[in-house]
């Protein structure tokens, strides 16, 4: 111990001349075992920086540099990436006009590392910004997971003092969790994945519960990674309407919604988990069970490729390029897609069925085919557990409409349509 | 016969052969017995020989294919001269033999356009040595004086003399509208009755011409400074987007030149996809629809034109093999780079293995691309446009909050370290509205060309470290644009409304 603290402050080139020279007589003179004990012995030399000496942090040149942004390469020290991140959403905000002092904001709260940054910095900007923030979190019925995530949720309410709502599926659409969603959807014998019904289900919930808080806007925590997925999944799927309805940074609410948006719509993923890492949020990191079937995980591969054969080619600038330069070069395109021709029906996959609302079908009650807008599948099986509610009475949904304020004052109205 | 085996595009085996890994490449079509035609809707013998009429149906789809993607648009109007951009591959190979066999035919099929052959060596930019080049150039030769066309074997070396005005994009002609083409139909065929014999004569005499070989092979300065430059570029995805541009205007150069109003280019509908999904990751989807899309008139008077686009790459290598189609295979920049080398490869790849799944995948893309609409972002109309792609501009300063502003706002701290010692003077000549006084752009010359171009070229450019090594045509381009824009700022005042038109078609 004592040698090794010694040599760390000797120079490399020292340590090899005092420690080598007599070492090879030394060593030649020993048997076997003697040789292995002196051998592990020996001070190890410093670890070599391969680059450089630790640089200094490139804003406040103060501390020493912690990380390399992904985009731009920059070294900084923890706490000015930090200020440099919460600054960015900051600029998104108000140069995007999207929170609007005075608003009463409903961050959709998942549990994992996106909503938890999110509701994180919001809080943080909640005086500048002079809005107010209330946790909505939905609870898909998915066992075993849905569950963990939600603890997580209460954690972070309570760590930060910010009401939490909790609404679930089985609430609102007549008893249809997850579960029984992705059972009537297997039974035809072919997987299908139900991820496309849980996200406009849950989009509903949000919807819902935010009104239930009276809320003026829904933020999220979608990132950059996850609009480029998105593009690069509705081309895939031949999808012209979402392509057309997406890009920008959120909707002025359409057809009676809340206005939503995405304040980290230009963070990458890994600044996302950078920020969470330094600030030490507790977060639930696990996939959610259907996960594995969903088309977008055919998307990813080629979103996450392509940034790293962006790292492998050339320097950390060109990272950015991949997740980047998708959602927003590809919203201009976006805003201009108009479906020429039949514009009704994409062109579906197989294995992936083209998305449906959720309308109610008269169904006799107790017959188990026709769950509303799921798959044709035929009779679940014996053992599935069917809600047995009244479809045609619909999703019974909250009466009371909470009342909003002025439709969205939106800076750039046109560019979102 | 000129059919290339040995050096086969990498992965053109896998979507040959269906089945196993056939090295000879496709033998036969991959019909069950039993099956309904498509086409003549009659049901195959239940024997396992191939019966001679699925040949010659599939055969027919694949010109009627051609033909009716030709015909349907209505752009190509008789009697007008067409260059068709090959180069050696089979995509374009099948093209060039489509033509051939459309101009041939009795009277009343016939194709109505007159054809041009150019082929672009890009040797110098791949690496290949001098022995290699000759020899592909010869056999290259002796596949185009067999086509009958006037053709132009062109060396990419020839970017280093083109004239700025290879960027300019001239005036456009009015579009023809449904009258205008049926018009000059008729006009035409009254003429072909007229003239009777004295038309095929022209024929003929057009097949007899000589070609018009450019000013010799090119200098040994011209391909080290062409090899030079493509080594100086970082990364394989910029080579290629660099190659493609340089590419494209040598093509319009000669086009121009020799007077054709059109281009083809042979890209399959594989390719689109791939090109389409690539376009996505490398920041240029605002520009999806001129990239992917039949027709492209960015370039205003010569306008590109896809016929392939309804063909998938496995039907065009059925057909090249069951029908002889010859072709050149020449390697590119890409060949036998490993999979993560560039994003094309990257995309390529992944589009292909997502194809094996989903058997719709091509397709369905190739789909979405024809729904993209042509139509300028509201409230920017006729901007100026991007030096390289001449498509028009997607910058929009103000709209700092997007992504393109986040990455502009970081350009001028990694590019120009310079500036920021100078203060105040750095970020408001890179910031890209031309407000600074022109000293400080004339000392800039890479944030004055970078502020020229779209965000995708933009990207691309940033892998090119130094950009003196450009072609002069593009940098004096630049130069000049940059020129007249502070000229304009400091005539801004005095000007009465939009002097772009009246002093753009004055110029040319």
């Amino acid at each position: 111990m004592g040698t090794w603290e010694l040599s760390a402050g000797i120079p490399q080139s020292l340590l090899e001349v005092v420690v080598l020279l007599p070492a090879s007589a030394l060593s030649r003179s020993l048997d076997l075992p003697a040789w292995v004990l002196f051998r592990r012995s020996r001070p190890l030399p410093p670890l070599q920086d391969p680059t450089m000496p630790a640089p200094q942090c490139a804003s406040c040149h103060k501390a020493r540099a912690a990380l390399r942004r992904p985009r731009s390469g920059q070294a900084l020290c923890g706490a000015c990436f930090c200020a440099a991140f919460e600054a960015e959403v900051l600029h998104t905000v108000v140069a995007g006009r999207l929170l609007p002092p005075g608003a009463v904001v409903a961050v959709g709260a998942s549990g994992g590392k996106d909503s938890t940054v999110l509701a994180h910095v919001l809080r943080e900007l909640a005086p500048r910004l002079g809005i107010s923030l209330h946790l909505v979190a939905v609870d898909e019925g998915i066992g075993g997971y849905r569950d963990a995530a939600l603890a997580a949720v209460r954690r972070q309410a309570e760590r930060w003092e910010l009401p939490l709502t909790v609404v679930a599926y089985a609430d609102l659409f007549g008893g249809w969790t997850m579960d029984a969603v992705a059972r009537s959807t297997a039974g035809s014998g072919r997987s299908r994945a139900c991820c496309t019904f849980c996200g406009v289900l849950r989009r509903r919930a949000l919807e819902e519960g935010a009104r239930l808080v009276g809320a003026t806007h829904v933020v999220t925590g979608h990132n950059a990674d996850d609009m480029a997925e998105t593009v690069l999944m509705n081309f895939l799927r031949g999808d012209a309407g979402r392509l057309a309805r997406g890009g920008g940074l959120g909707s002025p609410g359409e057809g009676g919604a809340l206005p939503r948006c995405r304040p980290l719509q230009l963070a990458s993923q890994k600044e996302v988990v950078l920020y969470a890492h330094f600030r030490r949020l507790d977060y639930f990191s696990e996939e959610c069970v259907y996960a594995p079937e969903a088309f977008r995980g055919h998307a990813r591969p080629a979103q996450d490729a392509g940034g790293c054969a962006a790292v492998g080619g050339a320097g950390p600038g060109a990272l950015g390029r991949a997740p980047g330069a998708g959602p927003d070069s590809a919203a201009p395109a976006a805003r201009r897609l108009l479906p020429l021709r039949g514009a009704g029906q994409p062109r579906a996959l197989p294995g992936l069925r083209s998305p449906g609302r959720p309308e109610p079908r008269p169904a006799p009650p107790g017959h188990r085919q026709g769950p509303p807008g799921a798959g044709r599948g035929g009779a679940a099986t014996g053992a599935a557990a069917v809600p047995t509610a009244d479809f045609r009475a619909g999703p019974r949904l909250l009466e009371t409409p909470v009342p909003r304020g002025d439709p969205a004052p939106w800076g750039r109205g046109a560019a979102y349509k | 016969m000129l059919c290339c085996r040995k050096l086969t595009p990498p992965g053109l085996l896998e979507w040959c052969s269906p089945s196993e890994q056939d090295v000879q490449g496709p033998q036969r079509l991959p019909l069950t017995p039993g099956d309904f035609c498509l086409w003549s809707h009659a049901r195959l013998p239940l024997s396992d020989t191939e019966p001679a009429e699925a040949r010659d149906c599939f055969k027919a789809l694949y010109v009627h294919k051609f033909r009716a993607m030709l015909g349907k648009s209505r752009l190509i109007f008789p009697g007008e001269k067409v260059l068709l951009a090959w180069s050696g591959g089979p995509s374009s190979s099948s093209m060039v033999w489509q033509v051939l066999e459309g101009l041939s035919r009795d009277s009343a099929k016939r194709l109505r356009f007159v054809p041009g052959v150019v082929y672009i060596d890009e040797g110098a930019a791949c690496g290949q040595s001098p022995e290699d080049r000759a020899r592909t150039l010869a056999e290259v030769k002796l596949a185009l004086q067999t086509t009958g066309f006037p053709w132009h074997a062109v060396a990419l070396e020839e970017v280093f003399s083109l004239p700025p005005s290879a960027l300019r994009c001239s005036a456009q002609e009015a579009a023809g509208t449904e009258g205008a083409y049926k018009a000059a139909v008729d006009s035409f065929l009254q003429q072909q009755h007229a003239l009777g014999t004295n038309g095929v004569e022209r024929q003929s005499q057009h097949c007899a011409q000589d070609p018009q070989s450019p000013t010799g092979p090119p200098t040994t300065a011209q391909t080290q400074a062409l090899s030079r430059l493509f080594d100086s570029v970082k990364t394989l995805t910029a080579k290629e987007e660099l190659l493609q541009t340089l590419r494209t205007h040598l093509i319009l150069h000669v086009a121009r030149n020799h007077g054709y109003s059109k281009v083809m280019t042979g890209d399959s509908c594989t390719r689109l996809a791939v090109k389409l999904m690539t376009s996505l990751a490398l920041g240029r989807g605002a520009f999806l629809a001129w990239d992917t899309g039949f027709s492209d008139e960015r370039h205003g008077d010569v306008v590109v034109v896809r016929p392939m686009r309804e063909h998938t790459l496995k039907e065009v290598a059925f057909y090249n093999r069951l029908f002889a189609v010859p072709s050149v295979c020449t390697p590119a920049l890409d060949t036998k780079a490993p999979e993560k080398a560039s994003i094309h490869r990257l995309m390529e790849a992944f589009i292909l293995r997502l194809q094996a799944q989903f058997p719709s995948t091509v397709s369905t893309v190739y789909r979405t691309s024809e729904k993209l609409v042509k139509a300028p972002r509201a409230g920017c109309a006729a901007g100026p446009r991007c030096l390289l792609c001449m498509c028009t501009l997607d910058v929009d300063t103000a709209d700092s909050a997007t992504a393109f502003g986040a990455q502009t706002s970081h350009l001028p701290q990694m590019q120009t370290p310079v500036t920021q010692a100078r203060g105040a003077a750095g970020p408001c000549c890179c910031a890209g509205m031309g407000g600074a006084p022109g000293c400080c752009k004339r000392e800039e010359p890479r944030a004055q060309v970078m502020e020229q171009l779209c965000y995708g070229c933009r990207v691309n450019m940033k892998d090119l470290p130094s950009l003196e090594l450009l072609p002069p045509y593009i940098l004096s381009e630049a130069q000049l644009r940059s020129q007249r824009a502070t000229a304009e700022q400091e005539i801004r005042e005095y000007l009465l409304g939009d002097s772009e038109d009246e002093a753009g078609t004055g110029e040319s």
